[in-house]
């Protein structure tokens, strides 16, 4: 195991270089003062920021992605923890393994074939074009990460904790809201985190399911590289990645804090 | 038959998938008792406790608490104070609010929770320890945490399983002596299981000896100790020499035994034997006497083959035609030597028959 350390450092650096460089080579183009998407950067403004903020179509998106993204993280993370509790315990049933099989489809059916086929039953129920339709579209997807999430939190926790709770003269209920919630609640978090996260940038379910009213940031992105190439996208996507680093940076802290406790 | 039992085992019997853990058990338990299971590993007193805590259900057979079957009734109705084995207090609580949890669920007042609370933990001298996490407690602390909050609601009914492993010898005792002493305030009823014997002696009216999920014997300490009617009683409660032999003659209330080596004993025994039977007699270390010449009706010719220094006591290892015995030697007498010829004696109602 400890041979190699040289090769593992360079291909530990190869990976990282591989991943981050994508990220490295937007990230600057969003401050520049140019109106195309290429370098060099003649000089630096946030002129694109102020666009994003103001453009209405940006503008629009920005808040549909918060509601859809808020909507979505609240409807995945309540069903996603109410399936991960009536699963708890039962792997050995032949049932709940197929239920639990079913709630963990959506991350490997592929957003297309998902997309088309909500597209045609959201217009059976006036689904189609309304944010209802695109919350429920992103739910679908966003639930697995919720599952896997609280359903690791809840393996973790000692059931004896809710017996006793129990013998103390909790009833179920309460057990669950005092003993069981409280001790699942870093994976609550961190699902939900997840939820939010696979909203934000879900784009192909958006493109079936959403109409022109909504428009989230990453369905606007994806339309605006094809129409004019500007630098917004650039700080469009230096926004989602500061959103995601502040929003990990929250999580870690939840479970660090939790750890000590 | 039992029916007057505050707390009554009819008949239960607890198997996970094939393995029975808890084997057609009869237990009756008296209002304001307190008694202890002692037993190996693995025993069944767990499951006991559970099945009466209502955390696993009878596989067969029924439990009755005050005259009334507790089988349909949830953990939660049956007000009983549990101290679990591995202690089971909430991490994400502080210490004072574990303990005002109970009183919580029981609709208490604020004000009256508060003191209680602070009663409850002075009582297992953890007064400046309100706001620290479990997580922040040394084992013996958080046991006594545990303990605190059982108590705290004063349950008619307390169960505790081994609630003082973790304590060092000073604090163990101190808090023994606080449990009896809180048992007889509040007239609770306290099921009590224990690894520890001496424990087991002292505190309780009664000890319930487990084996293979089965009560192998059930008594005061005194009985226990002095009487245990199986071999694995007399093992497993203090130390014990096993003479084994055959029965010669039988008569009021005295068997004369024939052990192995030749020599004769003279056992006092109640129960009826037939001459030829083979029989095993118990004798407890210490009530033998060793001496340069006998003085007991049972005297063994035996040689010193070992003695080692026990504090209070030397253990004396004597060689006997019958095998080794085990003699525990008060420090008064002169001390045996290694190689010493001796006569070891004891007298037939310090001895007796165990199956
Ligand atoms: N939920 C369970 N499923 C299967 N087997 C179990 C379960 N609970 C206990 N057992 C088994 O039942 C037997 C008795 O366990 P129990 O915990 O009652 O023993 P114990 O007397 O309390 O032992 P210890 O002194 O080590 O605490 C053990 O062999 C254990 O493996
Ligand atoms: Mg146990």
């Amino acid at each position: 195991m400890k041979a190699l350390p040289l090769s593992k450092a360079v291909f530990g650096s190869a990976v990282v270089v591989f991943l981050m460089a994508p990220l490295f080579a937007i990230l600057p183009l969003a401050f520049t003062d140019s109106v195309f998407l290429n370098y060099p950067i003649p000089s630096f403004s946030l002129r694109w920021f102020d666009e994003l903020f103001t453009a209405d179509a940006w503008r629009r998106s920005i808040i549909n992605s918060l509601i859809i993204g808020a909507g979505t993280t609240v409807l995945a993370t309540v069903l996603g923890t109410v399936a991960s509790l009536g699963l708890r315990g039962r792997s050995v049933s032949l049932l709940f393994g197929f239920f639990r099989t079913v709630f963990l489809l959506p991350m490997v059916v592929p957003a297309v074939v998902l997309g088309v086929g909500m597209q045609l039953m959201f217009a059976q129920y006036g689904l189609a074009n309304t944010y209802l339709g695109v919350i429920v579209a992103h739910t679908v997807i966003a639930i697995p990460f919720v599952v896997v999430n609280v359903t690791a939190a809840l393996q973790g926790i000692d059931h004896r904790l809710e017996n006793a709770a129990a013998s103390l003269g909790a009833p179920p209920i309460v057990v669950l809201r005092r003993v069981t919630l409280p001790l699942a609640m870093p994976g609550i978090i961190s699902g939900a985190v997840f939820a939010f996260a696979t909203s934000l940038d879900e784009v192909v379910l958006t493109l079936f399911v959403a109409g022109p009213n909504q428009r989230t940031v990453a369905r606007q992105m994806f339309s605006t590289i094809r129409e004019n190439i500007s630098p917004a996208i650039a700080a469009a996507a230096f926004l989602f990645i500061a959103g995601t680093v502040v929003i990990a940076a929250l999580v870690y802290l939840v479970r660090r804090r939790n750890q000590i406790a | 038959m039992m029916g007057n039992a505050f707390i009554h085992f009819d008949n239960v019997s607890k198997a996970f998938g094939v393995m029975t853990v808890v084997d057609n058990l009869e237990l009756a338990i008296q209002q304001g008792e307190f008694v202890s299971m002692l037993g190996p590993s693995g025993s069944g007193k767990t499951t006991l406790l559970m099945m009466l805590a209502g955390f696993e259900a009878p596989s067969s057979g029924s439990i009755s608490v005050k005259g009334k079957r507790v089988d349909a009734l949830p953990p939660y109705k049956r007000n009983m104070g549990v101290v679990f084995q591995n202690y089971a207090l909430f991490p994400h609580m502080t210490v004072a609010e574990n303990v005002a949890f109970p009183l919580k669920m029981r609709g208490v007042s604020r004000s009256e929770t508060a003191e209680r609370v602070g009663k409850a933990l002075d009582m297992v001298q953890l007064g400046q320890f309100h706001e620290r996490r479990p997580s922040q407690l040394s084992g013996g602390q958080q046991q006594r945490v545990a303990l605190a909050r059982a108590l705290v609601f004063e349950p008619e009914v307390v169960l505790m399983d081994e609630p003082l492993g973790a304590l060092d010898k000073k604090l163990r005792e101190q808090m023994q002596m606080d449990i009896r002493d809180i048992h007889h305030r509040l007239g609770l009823t306290i099921v009590f299981v224990t690894h520890d014997q001496a424990e087991a002696l002292t505190m309780s009216d009664r000890i319930a000896i487990f084996n293979h999920g089965k009560i192998e014997q059930i008594g005061k300490p005194s009985e226990i100790y002095d009487r245990p009617t199986t071999q694995f009683v007399a093992e497993f409660i203090g130390e014990t020499n096993l003479l084994s032999g055959r029965v010669t003659a039988c008569r009021n209330g005295l068997l004369d035994v024939a052990v192995e080596g030749g020599q004769q004993i003279k056992v006092a025994s109640t129960a009826k034997f037939e001459p030829g039977e083979h029989v095993k007699v118990s004798v407890r270390p210490e009530r033998i006497e060793l001496a340069p010449a006998g003085g007991s009706a049972n005297e063994l010719s035996v040689r010193v083959s070992d003695v080692v220094y026990r504090g209070d006591h030397l253990q004396v290892i004597a060689a006997a035609a019958s095998g080794p015995l085990v003699v525990k030697s008060t420090r008064k007498a002169s001390a045996p030597r290694i190689g010493d010829e001796a006569v070891a004696s004891f007298s037939p109602e310090q001895c007796w028959i165990v199956a």
